[in-house]
C-alpha cells in the first residue's frame, strides 16, 4: 500500500453540493478498492496562474490516501471521464514526502486549533 | 599620463569578493521540496517565471533537480505561471 496524494481542480461554476458529490465519488471509489483516505483538504476557489479552457479560477481539492498501485489507474480513468475536473495530478509520496505531509498536517491542525482557541 | 599614477586609494577597492555560495537545502536540512506552496518556489524563479540557474541560487545539483520537478508540477496545477511578466 503506497501513499499517494492527488490535487484536482474543479470548474468554479459548480455549486457546493456538486463539488462535495464529485469528491465523494472519488473517495468512495478509493474505499471500494481497499484504499484508505488519510486527509482531505479544500483549498477553495483560487485564481489560476493561467486560464485553463477559458476559466481563470478553479476549486482546488487535495486528497491524501493510501492505495494499491492498481487502483491509481482506475482512479485516473474515472477522473478523466468526469468532465467537472479540469486538471489533476496524482503524486506518489516517497518517505521524505510522507514525513513532510505528516508535519504539514500537524502544523495545520495546530494552527486551526490555535485559531479556534 | 602622470595623473593616472597619482590616484592611489587609501583602502584597496572592495572588488566584489565572491562570497561562498551554499546550498540552502543542505544547510537547513530540508529533504523534500513541496510543489504545493508556490510562495516558497517563487524564490527560485525570475520575473518572467523561469527557473534560476544554479550558479545564481547556489543550490546543489540534487536539489536543483527537485526544485525543477516541483516547479513543473506547480505549473501543471496552475499554481505557478509558465511565463509571465513582473511576477514578483
Amino acid at each position: 500500500m503506497n501513499n499517494y496524494e492527488t490535487v484536482f481542480i474543479l470548474t468554479p461554476v459548480l455549486s457546493e453540493t456538486q463539488m462535495k458529490e464529485t469528491v465523494d465519488k472519488f473517495t468512495a471509489l478509493l474505499k471500494e478498492e481497499g484504499g484508505e483516505i488519510v486527509n482531505e483538504e479544500y483549498w477553495g476557489l483560487r485564481k489560476l496562474a493561467y486560464p485553463i479552457n477559458k476559466k481563470t479560477t478553479g476549486f482546488y481539492i487535495l486528497l491524501e490516501f493510501q492505495a494499491k498501485p492498481e487502483t491509481i489507474a482506475k482512479l485516473e480513468v474515472n477522473i478523466r471521464r468526469d468532465e467537472r475536473v479540469i486538471r489533476f495530478l496524482t503524486f506518489r509520496q516517497d518517505k521524505h514526502a510522507y514525513e513532510y505531509s505528516i508535519k504539514r498536517r500537524n502544523l495545520k491542525a495546530a494552527k486551526e486549533a490555535g485559531q479556534e482557541a | 599620463m602622470a595623473l593616472q599614477t597619482d590616484i592611489r586609494y587609501l583602502t584597496p577597492m572592495a572588488v566584489d569578493k565572491t562570497r561562498k555560495k551554499y546550498c540552502r537545502f543542505k544547510k537547513s536540512g530540508i529533504k523534500y521540496i513541496d510543489y504545493k506552496d508556490p510562495e516558497f518556489l517563487k524564490k527560485f524563479l525570475n520575473e518572467q517565471g523561469r527557473l534560476l540557474p544554479r550558479r545564481i541560487t547556489g543550490t546543489s545539483l540534487k536539489f536543483q533537480r527537485k526544485v525543477a520537478q516541483a516547479v513543473k508540477r506547480a505549473r501543471h496545477l496552475a499554481l505557478l505561471p509558465y511565463l509571465t511578466d513582473l511576477m514578483k
